[in-house]
């Protein structure tokens, strides 16, 4: 099993179950079905907790996701300088709303609150690459750049 | 490294260093904090060093990546040693001639500098008013160390309190030092942090753990992780020196995976302890032992309260615990825990080499030492900020901020994130530490300083922070799933023009019941941002509800726009940039929105030409009919 | 999840204390609802049964203590008893948020006890409904797990999101034997009657491919969507 080489990294230890599925979202991007039985039966956790944790956790997302990344800063710095509107732009680009995928499953939209850039504000990271409040243009020609 | 066995190896080791550096040396800093990164802070340092390798130099000069500064505002940094010449939003372009002028000329390349308000360019660091009011303590060395460095660390006589903490002070003599010295939890309630680790030290059980809360969730705060980010091991030498006070063979370090660069600067920095003897088994020969685990966060904002932060780490659903027996005595796997935040941590090593009096000599008479904030919104300066307990808002503001973004004017700074309030103008003059702004209904929190200006709507930063509290809720308890859900619904209705007579009663009765009954800290806080807006500024809640006006004219159901066919020059712009086409007008025609269609994007406002400020937002009043002679009455260029 | 509530018949030094002025001999390790309901003082509760552990959730058992100079509003299901405590189980601040609870409740269900609803003055029509119905007690989760030993039931999401879901796998498995000549006990512990015998039926009759889980207060498509998502299931 895939997740095997990670769940070993922490002696299939109980408590590591959050740190597990971090990395296996890290990994796939995702955490699949058959993953989650995986990670229950061997840590000897019920379905029923992994459930609980892995949706309680606003990281993880047990859906597949897009290629790319895109998170849009809402934080309160980033709320009083405009967030929202930045949002809507993105939004309209890629054409999906946040917490979505678009259907070729290139980009993920998501919010998130706070990612400590508060000078750049409002700001946004693709894949991680920081872009201070973006013009149409400006991410019009990132999307580019993304397979 | 050879692994350091004693006390007296770390300082041999430490002199050591020393010899092999020349502070005579040139060296170019990097600033790579996340803000200044996010500027492409990295381009520049690979520019540097691909300089200096074509002139020749690269074995004449070093090249270090530091930690954060703090002037975010101005990133990237660069700061050139041993003259310590500072310069701003340094591009990789710039680095051919800062090399040439700088490093071979000696000269500084003025067009880079801070400039005052004269005009006048401001060589060093610490003469920017931005620094000048500063009192840096946690950040003073950020400039020296490249935190992947323990040498750098170590250079600057790091260590050096742990070492006299194991070598010449008994566990309880470290406990009382920091108690004497008045230490409060920088996390935000303020709890003296001696009185907490003695509970811990005492409480029964064969084991005790020492935590370190890095789950820095407060939005518009990022303090700890420039402090983890820039200087790791100052936490960790807190933290060290926390674990043997207490008593406790393991530490748990809780950061957000948000934080990718403060997980990779820790991790890395534990390893470069555990070579160096300074982690792990028998430190520095001591017979003391100590082992730190990392655990990332999954997103979470409530795991950041002491107890649902703790089931996390067990693995489990970060929901909180009834605190009806203290994490002191029972907290993580049921065994005595002390819990305390990154910058909480990162003071400890100052307090042990300089002593609790210098310490308690700093700030005001219940809260002593320096704080740091984050100084964000709609402020000149945006950055981190350190000064000492008790400054006024007013100079954190003015003379460290330097005032409002475009010379607009000052409503309110919002401190403490969710859980914290709004401080409207006639409280500026508060000198802020944990107890004022409790008493002007607000707190500390973690450090977050939002300043907003007059564009900013206070029934809808009340909104924004429920929004976030109802999203981060554990939903456990009904006081809190239920009742931040149904504050958040009157206060949407309000900002929709739905307001009810009666609605701020209902909110400020729900409050009481929400702060009161709620399971824990994040539910018993949830109101303040509520309650303290509607303290302060009774009358703009009144004029949603009356009068269906937001008098900030942010509320989108509220306001309209309008072409003041008194200004308009009819220059198209606005019609041209409409992305909803709802703007009708021929040439030297006054143009005209059309009120069915405008989606109030705000587009029209923005791109109408500031000597013309022909389109108007309007709010709580009809919209005026467009004039029956539509020809331009305005002149070009004039104000009409 | 707490410790299991110690029964009656736990064994533990004797403590005294007071409840509405009464004075209450209790037993280490005992809670105060408990020592109240044992002195037959009521104290209205909604998530909690004797043979569970405590959970916290609906906060209607709140109490004020006071332990030395301090006065807490605290849950009685939890609050463990200590000698010298003083307890009062209804000031005026106490019955303010009952009321308040019950109106809150009330939002999500239109079943709430009303002779509670009477007693505390509580207007059941106060705030904005979204029903739901199951109030989100863990009464059914907490049976299936302590005293069936299986986990059929549980949480998923957070905050107002958050909803007890059924795993059909495990249902298939565990619910018919449960359902053996008898109600199903966490039909039995539900206080909202929203976990039906559909519910219990659909954990009988599998259809082709099982979802991962789905939502015990089955109340249109739109819901069962909501969880699929929400588990992965699409």
């Amino acid at each position: 099993m895939p997740v095997d080489h990670i769940i070993d990294r922490y002696d299939a230890r109980r408590e590591a179950l959050v740190q597990i599925l971090l990395d296996v979202q890290k990994e796939l991007r995702w955490l699949p079905r058959n993953v989650l039985k995986r990670v229950s039966d061997r840590l000897g956790v019920t379905l029923r907790e992994i459930y609980n944790v892995a949706t309680f956790y606003k990281h993880f997302s047990l859906v597949p996701q897009g290629r790319h990344q895109m998170s849009v800063c809402v934080g309160t710095a980033c709320h009083v300088r405009g967030a929202q509107k930045l949002l809507d732009r993105v939004s309209n680009v890629v054409g999906i709303q946040a917490g979505g995928t678009s259907k070729d499953e290139r980009f993920s939209l998501h919010t998130v609150n706070c990612v400590g850039c508060c000078a750049l504000g409002p700001v946004m990271t693709v894949d991680g690459e920081y872009l201070s409040n973006p013009t149409t243009e400006e991410l019009e020609k990132v999307c580019e750049t993304c397979e | 490294m050879a692994r350091l066995t004693s006390l007296e190896d770390l300082e041999r080791y430490r002199q050591e260093v020393l010899a092999r550096r020349d502070p005579k040396k040139p060296c170019v800093t990097i600033c790579s904090g996340t803000g200044c990164r996010a500027y492409k802070s990295e381009k520049v340092a690979h520019a540097f060093q691909a300089e200096l390798e074509a002139k020749g130099l690269a074995g004449k000069v070093d090249v270090r990546r530091t930690g954060c500064h703090g002037f975010c505002e101005r990133g990237p940094i660069v700061v050139m040693l041993p003259e310590e010449t500072c310069y701003l939003k340094v591009k990789v372009e710039d680095v051919p001639e800062l090399v040439a002028e700088t490093l071979v000329g000696g000269k500084v390349v003025e067009r880079l500098l801070y400039r005052t308000d004269a005009g006048e360019g401001v060589v060093h660091e610490n003469d920017i008013p931005f620094y000048k009011h500063q009192t840096r303590l946690l950040f003073h060395d950020n400039l020296r160390i490249d935190p992947t460095n323990l040498d750098d660390y170590l250079a600057v006589g790091g260590y050096g309190a742990l070492a006299k903490a194991l070598g010449s002070m008994t566990p309880e003599q470290v406990v009382a030092e920091v108690k004497k010295s008045n230490l409060r939890g920088r996390g935000g309630a303020g709890f003296p942090a001696g009185v907490k680790w003695e509970t811990t030290r005492n409480s029964p059980g064969d084991e005790r753990y020492v935590l370190v809360n890095a789950d820095e969730g407060d939005p518009g705060a990022y303090m700890d992780r420039s402090i983890l980010e820039g200087n790791p091991h100052s936490v960790l030498e807190g933290f060290i020196i926390g674990g043997y006070a207490i008593g406790a063979r393991t530490g748990y370090v809780y950061v957000r995976q948000e934080y990718p660069l403060a997980v990779e600067n820790l991790i890395g920095a534990l390893d470069d302890l555990h070579e160096a003897g300074l982690l792990g088994e028998n430190i520095l020969g001591t017979g003391f032992s100590f082992e730190i685990l990392i655990y990332r966060g999954a997103g979470a904002f409530v795991s950041g309260e002491s107890s649902a932060l703790m089931s996390s780490i067990e693995g489990k659903v970060g929901e909180p615990r009834p605190k009806y027996i203290r994490t002191s005595v029972k907290g993580l796997f049921d065994k005595p825990s002390n819990l305390n935040n990154v910058e909480t941590w990162a003071n400890v090593p100052l307090i042990i080499s300089r002593g609790a009096e210098w310490f308690a000599g700093i700030g005001t008479e219940g809260s002593k030492g320096t704080k740091v904030f984050s100084l964000v919104g709609k402020v000149n300066n945006t950055g981190l900020v350190e000064v000492p307990m008790g400054m006024s808002l007013r100079r954190i503001v003015f003379d460290i901020g330097g005032g409002i973004r475009e010379g607009r004017a000052f409503k309110a700074v919002q401190t403490g994130g969710p859980s914290g309030g709004v401080i409207p103008e006639s409280m500026l003059d508060l000198p802020v530490d944990f107890d004022e702004l409790t008493k002007v209904g607000s707190m500390m929190g973690s450090g977050g300083m939002i300043v907003m200006d007059d564009n900013t709507c206070m029934p809808d930063v009340a909104k924004y922070f429920l929004e976030f509290l109802a999203d981060e809720s554990c939903g456990k308890c009904v006081p809190c799933r239920e009742g931040v859900w149904q504050m958040l619904q009157i206060l949407t209705r309000m900002v929709k023009g739905e307001g009810r007579e009666g609605d701020v009663e209902l909110l400020e009765d729900l409050s009481t019941t929400v702060q009161d009954a709620s399971l824990c800290a994040l539910g018993q806080s949830a109101p303040n941002p509520v309650l303290s807006s509607i303290h302060y500024f009774r009358d703009e809640y009144r004029a949603h509800v009356e009068e269906k006006r937001c008098p900030a004219l942010v509320c989108k159901a509220l306001t309209s726009y309008w072409v003041d066919p008194d200004k308009c020059i009819a220059c198209g712009l606005c019609k041209k940039n409409c992305p909803v086409g709802a703007i009708s007008g021929e040439k030297k025609q006054v143009h005209v929105v059309d009120q069915a269609l405008c989606t109030k994007c705000d587009t029209c406002f923005q791109v109408c030409p500031p000597k013309t400020r022909a389109v108007t937002k309007l709010s709580g009043q009809p919209v005026p009919k467009p004039p029956e002679d539509l020809a331009v009455r305005a002149a070009k260029g004039k104000k009409g | 999840m707490s410790a299991p509530a110690q029964t009656a018949e736990a064994p533990g030094a004797p403590v005294k204390l007071t409840i509405d002025g009464r004075s209450v001999e209790a037993r280490e390790g005992m809670t105060v609802l408990q020592a109240a309901r044992e002195a037959g003082i009521e104290i209205p509760t909604l998530c909690y049964l004797e043979e569970l552990s405590g959970y916290g959730s609906c906060r209607l058992c709140l109490v004020e203590v006071k332990a030395g100079r301090r006065t807490r509003t605290v849950v009685s299901c939890l609050y463990p008893v200590e000698e010298g405590l003083e307890v009062q189980t209804e000031t005026e601040k106490i019955a303010h948020h009952r009321k308040l609870i019950l109106e809150l409740l009330a939002a999500r269900w239109d079943r709430v006890d009303p002779a509670l609803l009477k007693k505390y003055g509580a207007d059941p029509e106060r705030f904005a409904k979204h029903t739901t119905y199951c109030i989100l007690c863990g009464l059914c989760v907490r049976q299936c797990a302590e005293i069936e030993g299986k986990n059929v039931l549980g949480f998923i999401g957070r905050g107002t999101e958050r909803q007890v879901v059924v795993y059909p796998e495990l249902a298939a498995k565990f619910c018919a034997q449960c359902a053996k000549g008898r109600e199903m006990p966490c039909l039995e512990v539900c206080p909202t009657g929203v976990i039906t015998s559909e519910f219990a039926a659909a954990g009988l009759t599998l259809p082709d491919k099982l979802p991962v889980a789905y939502p015990v207060c089955i109340k249109d498509d739109d819901n069962l969507r909501d969880v699929a998502k929400k588990v992965g299931d699409v």
